[in-house]
């Protein structure tokens, strides 16, 4: 199995932190895992991305070009990523604040309202995690139980209290999420 | 088995440090490798092994922090990026100069000037060639993953004592952003004082004991007879390290007609070319020179005869392309591509690059 | 009389300090840097601190200083000193650490280094000597040259307008929160070097109290770069130094 992610959206999305989550999940399943983030001015509240590859044999190049899903949270990320979505792999999106909807038709492409799903849960910051759900509910390439375990290793001690939320929104974002 | 960390390679030079014995770390922060130092101060190595670690007030003084540390026989090290490891050079000089141990490590970034943050390889010929005055070498280290960030750090101390010399990590924006897992290895602790006298009491500014001389760590010899004198000793140390520490790694070379030569992350991107290749019948493997001093020149030089033709893969405009021109020595042609400014090619960029080239 | 029935134990009135080495210096006869040597060399003897002293000697005549005390020493590249004494410090707490430094190394090159040195209170011992010229390369200007003083790259006398002021750099040091004591003292006299010469050892013990930095100047002669003889250079420093320089402590905590 080898499964080539990009994450992308507005810095203080918590893309990063969700493809830590996911690297740390491969981790749990004795995977191969790289996490390659964009860095720089992005850092401070431009575009962010990360790409994230889980895989069964050793990653060669972190660096990639084609991906097998685009978890896309905003216009200029879908702009830039659509098109590099391999043919029949998936885009999933959040369509606020889209103009311009995904237009490929040989790829799944799918929609979460995770502002809409955040907001209904009350936590804000709950939104990486509903975006997480959506995503293992169409491609479970990681266990809810190894999500659970790479959650716990990414968050700090201090914040193991807002696991339970976490794992929640993780589910909120499963049932929410549609296939186009 | 040993725990298996989700990591950023400036994270684990930090662990790394931390668990293999070093003794103090001076750094300035600069992208893309303020993690080292931040890392370090979160963890407060200082309230469990003891390690100093300290907030320079430039570059400049945080090598010569590194300076006076490795006079004292300590394991010390520093961090930086490009423009900060400019800085750093004429220090470099004078720990080779008095033939100190010590690691620095660059996380390279685009230049030249402030440049960008973003990943290069464009300090190849400063890392390699000298970067400061005089005839010295620097032993260089190319990681290409952050297993290889982790465990260069304490190959690098052991090399750097071994030869009593500066030892470079010559990493870049990828490895010490990305992350991966880190497989942890078993602690060092740090030399007691009886035994950093044991090992370095002959050399080292200990403090005098009654029974020898004061010693003098200096670089200085105004009379050119003994400057020369010097200068052949640490050549010979050199020819040393160059017959026996030079490293490096084979992908699929043993069939192959044709061969990349990659260092660092750029030789992982390169495997991917070479599968590219191989699908459509073309055999190509990657020789990925892990010291960059001393080059694995006998590795290259052997490869050279079963190949058509030979490519350098850098992300500079073309460096380590001149070390593989000498040693291939106009046996098969040796063709370049690069990508500058921070700029990274895909393996399909490559490749595409590749097939021009061979078809020309 | 032979003169091994003038040398006994009971005629004797000086002794040099075991601390110094045989070795005839290189400095010009007159030079302060010889008498500045000596004292170090006492107090090093009389704390008993031979074995747990570590000196780093600048770029600049005094360069050298290794090859007359016999301590282990570090000698740095031009202006770091204070680096080296940051980290030798640090890494080996228990050691008596000092640098030893011109004015060139110090007020000029090494400005940064040892202004954040001071500035986080490094337990160390900063010896700074003032004589205004650079004396190792030839009597060029250094920061601290006196208006109107004539050097080789001041040749018609040093100009506000064109090299800029005379640097306090001392003053400045003593406005540093990490500075526990900081004097300017001078070795033209048995009195000057005796004051000095406490100073000294105060900024030694002070280094093992945890209290910061210790700086002490010493306004010196260089009568080879001033071109006059060592006695009249006396006199010019103490007409035109002092003046400039004044002596005594500035800071004592």
């Amino acid at each position: 199995m080898k499964e080539e992610i990009i994450i992308a959206g507005f810095g203080g999305q918590g893309v990063l932190f969700m493809g830590r989550i996911l690297a740390y999940g491969g981790i749990m399943q004795d995977q191969e895992v790289t996490w390659m983030p964009s860095y720089g001015p992005e850092m401070r509240g431009g575009t962010c991305n990360v790409s994230v590859i889980l895989s069964d044999n050793k990653i060669s190049s972190p660096i990639l070009s084609r991906f097998d899903t685009a978890i896309i949270l905003n216009q200029q990320s879908l702009d830039k990523f659509e098109s590099r979505v391999k043919p029949g792999g998936v885009l999933i999106y959040d369509p606020n604040g889209i103009t311009r909807h995904p237009e490929r038709k040989d790829i799944k492409v799918c929609r979460i309202d995770a502002v809409d799903e955040a907001t209904k849960l009350g936590n804000a910051k709950a939104y990486n995690m509903i975006v997480l759900g959506a995503y293992l509910k169409v491609k479970p390439v990681v266990s809810m139980e190894n999500v659970v375990k790479g959650l716990r290793k990414s968050l700090p001690e201090r914040h193991h209290h807002l696991m339970e939320m976490n794992e929640k929104a993780i589910s909120v974002g499963m049932n929410a999420v549609e296939i186009l | 088995m040993a725990e298996k960390i989700l990591m950023k390679g400036n994270e684990a030079i930090a662990y790394a440090a931390i668990n293999c014995g070093c003794d103090g770390y001076f750094g300035y922060p600069i992208t893309p490798q303020s993690e080292v130092m931040e890392t370090l101060m979160q963890e407060k190595p200082w309230e469990t092994t003891g390690m100093v670690v300290l907030q320079a007030e430039s570059e400049t003084s945080s090598i010569n922090m590194v300076y006076g540390g490795a006079c004292c026989g300590k394991k010390v090290m520093t961090s930086s990026s490009s423009p900060g490891i400019s800085l750093m050079c004429e220090g470099l000089s004078y720990l080779a100069g008095c033939e100190l141990p010590c690691l620095v490590v660059n996380v390279m970034r685009g230049g030249p000037g402030l440049g960008t943050i973003q990943p290069s390889q464009s300090d190849y010929f400063q890392a390699t060639k000298g970067g400061g005055h005089g005839d010295y070498r620097t032993i260089v280290l190319a990681p290409a993953s952050v297993q290889d960030m982790y465990d260069f750090v304490d190959l690098s101390f052991e090399l750097a004592f071994k030869y009593r010399n500066p030892v470079m990590i010559l990493g870049d924006g990828i490895v010490g952003q990305m992350m991966e897992k880190v497989e942890l290895r078993p602690a060092k602790p740090r030399r007691t004082d009886e035994e950093v006298r044991a090992l370095c009491d002959s050399w080292a500014t200990l403090g005098k004991p009654a029974s020898r001389e004061g010693n003098i760590v200096t670089s200085l010899a105004l009379d050119a007879e003994i400057m020369e004198r010097f200068n052949i000793h640490l050549q010979n140390k050199y020819a040393t390290i160059e017959a026996n520490e030079a490293r490096y790694e084979t992908y699929k070379t043993e069939d192959a007609e044709y061969l990349i030569v990659a260092f660092g992350c750029m030789s992982r991107i390169c495997e991917n070319v070479v599968e590219l290749a191989r699908e459509d019948g073309i055999k190509l493997g990657v020789l990925r020179p892990i010291t960059l001093y001393p080059y694995p020149e006998k590795a290259l030089d052997a490869l050279v005869p079963q190949m058509k033709s030979i490519m350098s893969v850098e992300l500079n405009s073309g460096q380590m392309v001149e070390d593989v021109r000498r040693i291939a020595a106009g046996r098969v042609p040796v063709h370049f591509y690069g990508r500058q400014g921070g700029a990274i090619p895909s393996p399909e960029e490559i490749y595409e690059a590749f097939v021009k080239k061979i078809k020309k | 009389m032979d003169i091994n029935e003038i040398i006994k134990p009971e005629n004797k009135v000086y002794g040099k300090s075991p601390v110094l080495k045989d070795a005839v210096m290189h400095y010009c006869p007159g030079c302060s840097h010889g008498t500045v040597h000596k004292i170090i060399a006492e107090v090093i003897e009389e704390m008993g601190i031979q074995d747990k002293t570590i000196g780093i000697s600048p770029v600049g005549c005094s360069v050298f200083a290794y090859n007359y005390l016999n301590i282990d020493w570090q000698q740095a590249a031009h202006g770091r000193a204070p680096a080296l004494a940051t980290a030798t410090k640090r890494l080996m707490p228990d050691k008596y650490v000092f640098t030893y430094q011109g004015d060139g190394d110090l007020a000029s090159i090494g400005t940064a280094e040892i202004m954040h040195a001071c500035n986080r209170g490094e337990n160390i011992v900063v010896i700074f000597i003032n004589n205004a010229i650079y004396g190792m390369t030839g009597g060029q200007m250094a920061p601290t040259t006196l208006l109107g003083q004539v050097t080789a790259t001041t040749p018609y006398g040093r100009d506000a307008k064109l090299n800029g002021y005379p640097l306090k750099i001392t003053e400045l040091i003593a406005q540093l929160e990490g500075t526990c004591y900081v004097t300017r003292q001078s070795v033209q006299s048995t009195a000057a070097v005796r004051r000095t010469k406490r100073a000294i050892r105060k900024a030694f013990e002070n280094s093992m109290m945890d209290k910061g930095t210790s700086f002490i100047e010493v306004v010196s002669t260089c009568n080879s770069g001033w071109k006059t003889s060592p006695v009249a250079a006396n006199t010019w420093m103490e007409e035109n130094m002092f003046p400039f320089y004044p002596l005594g402590d500035m800071k004592d905590r």
